[in-house]
């Protein structure tokens, strides 16, 4: 009847990874469904190939290092990151790109490392960074919304997929890498931003990755994560905090050199990286003084690179840095233990008696 | 009786610990049914904290309810009384509820059923009793914390009188899910809880007497606040229901709003803690002079029948609770005494209750979950969820890579494998394992350590005394040399002197 040892607690909580990578990719539907709509069935095709590749990159890599696949490939972290990953690529970016990309994220990100949680870096920005640096032309060619409405079909999607290039007619520019052209160029700020209404970034309808775009659905899939408490605030509310402040405060002090807040929070995935990418346990700080320190430190990096850097986007490098400063952040930022001072030395009991007296 | 809230800011600002499914109906419910008398009782020589107590009967012997049998030994141990008239029939190794699973010292004892009362000592007002004399008398009638830990109350009671307690905390928490015992007894013998509770206030010589009850028991808040109202210096408290609530420390933080210092105890700040439960049982023994020889019980878990509170002898058999219970409806994947969080699974059914348990549960697969651990996704549910402030994640990291040290460091020991953790864990992780083992380990450690640290004291203190030896010989020898040579050198001068004269 009983195994010989039976550690206690002898009742457990009904939540399982697989239930939280669950929660994540329902908090992901809406804003993906915005973005096929939108961009029509080229960004599903990609979506698809990505996620895919993931899986398969994964179920490789156990096979080959002998752990048993199916238990693992079911708790659904490799589809997540192949679901992110695509949500952080051009809608119409041929097929090669989202494979190559699944395979860096899953294999050098992630399995080399040890596989789920022992990854220093998140996976699917290590993908997409990589991507960036490796094939600028194809990660920065965005193509215009709403082109469902001009027709597309699985036909044209194939054949986008496979041999990639947007029609010019089509191609657009993103905000960010629009802005950050023009004020090479010298031109002022309120040139480079006609034609850019925040409006728009809420609802998605403009140039940009499937997770850019709608910042509306992408901030109400976070607030559902935040309610089922998958995630806390913290990380999402230090993110855009230490995007925001600096942006304000720059964009107070020199109107025609830098970009309002409100641009920077509703473009470039800011929004989508506050909810789910900063917000990734394995490679964000688990206490909540370290989380603080992350995300502030996150937010205000992206915008530096976005402001002085050479890309136009910031948010994967950012991200990455900060990765790389978690390990130190659990070792020094752990919480004060019950009883003990911050430095782990015991309260002093005569203290702690003359207060309850 | 004085008005007592806790401050909407510590409510607000308290973070830690879980909200596990409570399972406390029906036997909440249900008022507390009397379990008879088994056909075998096995009184375990080791349900305190402490030392074993040492047998005082032989096989053979024909005792009476609450005659000792068991004696304690050493400073911190309990007596261990028949809990009712019967013969002894073996003294020796019997199962235990012990997470070993092996057997322990105890003393069986067949009832002869006319549960007859040794002579008991009754005493109208307890109350004019000394201080001394309550803890003396709590000690005679081997009254131990009848919440779970089972550390014998009169040493609490002995270390209150030496360190200048001023609050006494009556634990009504009862946070554990499934268990509802407390809050049973605290509904049904509220006067009893409250007299008792007058005795420890007495015997600490505290001022003030706190008793927290967790808001999920509104109907032993009220009848605890009647039993309560004629005496000034008692407070009911309403707590809020999170688990590890009651947990001396986190319950003392409550209340009051002091941390007790790390690795210290409660009395350091002037505080003891007792369960409600000692209250009543130290009533008894005062009032009308009963040993502890039964205590109530939940039995209950999805495997049970009819879940319900017992009253039960101390040493009955699980098998017997659970039959009283209506019997097994199917068959439980674990069975376990005490709470589900911090209990003990037991083996079998065969194992007797001893004086601290405070559940019987028999729990299906369903209610024990699928265990299958995962690797860890640092999700950090389990540094919310600990009422101590660690990273258990991080300490199960480094006992994993077998740096038990490092662990220490962040904390290891002031773990209170509460088990909130484990609970929480989406990856299954048995946190509160690693923990017992690192613990375990670690202590085996100093342990070899000190023997070391023995030994080479010994070898030092070996070649010292060798060395001091050959010094002293040596020294003697050349002491004796000079002597010699001052001897010849004075015989040759007297000679040479004796040669001159003659030559003179």
């Amino acid at each position: 009847m009983n195994s010989p040892v039976q550690a206690s607690p002898h009742a457990l909580s009904r939540r399982t990874s697989g239930h939280i990578m669950a929660l994540v990719m329902a908090a992901l539907v809406p804003a993906t469904l915005a973005g096929f709509w939108q961009f029509g069935w080229p960004a599903f095709c990609l979506w698809a190939v990505t996620v895919l590749s993931c899986v398969l990159a994964e179920a490789l890599c156990l096979q080959w290092s002998g752990r048993r696949v199916a238990p693992v490939l079911s708790d659904g972290s490799a589809a997540l990151t192949g679901w992110l990953l695509a949500m952080s690529l051009p809608p119409w970016a041929p097929w090669w790109i989202g494979v190559l990309g699944g395979f860096i994220s899953i294999v050098i990100a992630k399995q080399v490392f040890g596989g789920l949680g022992c990854n220093v870096f998140n996976p699917a920005m290590v993908g997409r960074t990589v991507l960036l640096v490796s094939f600028p032309v194809h990660m920065t060619q965005w193509v215009s919304p709403q082109v469902l409405a001009q027709g597309t079909d699985l036909a044209q999607a194939i054949a986008i997929g496979l041999n990639g290039g947007i029609p010019d007619a089509l191609t657009s520019a993103s905000l960010l890498g629009h802005v950050k052209t023009e004020l090479g160029r010298g031109l002022p700020l309120v040139d480079a931003m006609h034609g850019f209404l925040p409006e728009q970034s809420m609802l998605g309808l403009r140039a940009g990755s499937l997770g850019e775009t709608s910042a509306l659905l992408i901030g109400a899939g976070g607030l559902f994560l935040v309610f089922k408490r998958v995630i806390g605030l913290r990380i999402p509310i230090g993110f855009l905090a230490g995007l925001c402040i600096p942006a304000a405060i720059a964009h107070a002090a020199a109107p025609q050199a830098f970009l309002p807040a409100t641009t920077h929070l509703l473009s470039g995935g800011a929004l989508l990286c506050a909810f789910f990418i900063a917000t990734d346990y394995v490679t964000s700080p688990s206490a909540p003084f370290g989380q603080w320190i992350f995300a502030l430190g996150a937010g205000l990096l992206t915008w530096l690179i976005r402001t002085w850097g050479g890309y136009p986007e910031g948010v994967g490098f950012a991200i990455l840095l900060m990765n790389a400063a978690t390990p130190l952040l659990d070792l020094w930022a752990r919480p004060r233990i019950f009883g003990r001072r911050i430095g782990g030395k015991p309260l002093d009991a005569r203290r702690a008696r003359e207060v309850t007296r | 009786m004085a008005h007592v809230v806790i401050p909407p800011i510590r409510r607000l600002l308290t973070r830690w610990g879980i909200h596990p499914d409570s399972h406390k109906f029906p036997a909440a419910g249900l008022d507390i049914v009397d379990a008879g008398l088994p056909p075998l009782l096995v009184l375990p020589l080791s349900q305190q904290a402490g030392a074993p107590a040492r047998a005082v009967v032989k096989v053979g012997d024909h005792v009476l309810r609450g005659q000792l049998v068991a004696e304690a030994v050493g400073h911190v141990s309990a007596h261990v009384h028949a809990s009712t008239s019967g013969t002894v029939l073996a003294i020796g190794d019997a199962p235990m509820p012990h997470p070993s699973g092996l057997p322990g010292q105890g003393i069986t004892l067949r009832p002869d059923g006319l549960d007859r009362w040794a002579p008991r000592e009754v005493e109208p007002y307890p109350i004019n009793l000394a201080p001394e004399e309550i803890a003396r008398r709590v000690a005679a009638a081997g009254v131990v914390g009848m919440g779970g830990a089972a550390f014998p109350a009169a040493v609490k009671l002995a270390l209150g009188q030496r360190s200048g307690i001023h609050t006494v905390i009556l634990n009504g928490s009862e946070c554990e899910p499934y268990l509802s015992c407390d809050d049973r007894l605290m509904q049904e013998c509220a006067g009893d809880i409250i007299e008792g509770a007058r005795l420890l206030l007495r015997a600490t010589g505290a001022q003030h007497l706190l008793v927290g009850i967790e808001d999920n028991k509104p109907d032993a808040i009220d009848a605890m606040k009647v039993a309560a109202h004629p005496y000034p210096e008692i407070s009911v408290v309403r707590i809020p229901s999170r688990y590890p609530m009651g947990a001396e420390r986190q319950l003392i933080h409550t209340l009051l709003g002091v941390e007790p210092p790390a690795g210290g105890r409660a009395a350091d700040v002037g505080v003891v803690v007792h369960n409600v439960g000692t209250a009543a049982a130290v009533w008894r023994a005062l009032r009308h002079g009963e040993a502890l020889t039964e205590r109530v019980i939940t039995v209950a878990g999805g495997a049970v029948a009819a879940p319900r509170n017992m009253r039960v002898r101390v040493g009955t058999p699980l098998s017997w609770l659970v039959e009283r219970a209506g019997g097994l409806t199917r068959e439980p994947a674990r069975l376990v005494v005490g709470g589900p969080m911090m209990g003990v699974a037991v083996p079998d059914l065969d194992v007797p209750v001893g004086k601290g348990a405070s559940g019987v549960l028999a729990l299906t697969a369903a209610e024990v979950g699928e265990r299958e651990p995962s690797a860890c996704i640092r999700c950090g549910s389990c540094v919310v969820a600990c009422p101590v402030g660690l990273m258990p994640l991080e300490m199960a990291n480094r006992i994993n890579a077998g740096e038990l040290g490092q662990a220490e460091d962040i904390g290891l020991r002031d773990c209170l494998t509460c088990g909130a953790c484990g609970y929480v864990c989406p990856s299954r992780i048995p946190l509160v394992q690693y923990f017992a083992h690192a613990r375990g380990e670690l202590m085996a450690r100093e342990r070899e350590r000190k023997r070391l640290d023995e030994v080479r004291e010994l070898t030092e203190a070996r070649a010292a005394r060798h060395e001091r030896e050959a010094r002293e010989k040596a020294e003697m020898h050349a002491r004796r040399k000079a002597e010699r040579a001052a001897a010849q050198a004075a015989e040759a001068a007297a000679k040479a002197a004796a040669t001159q004269e003659e030559s003179a």
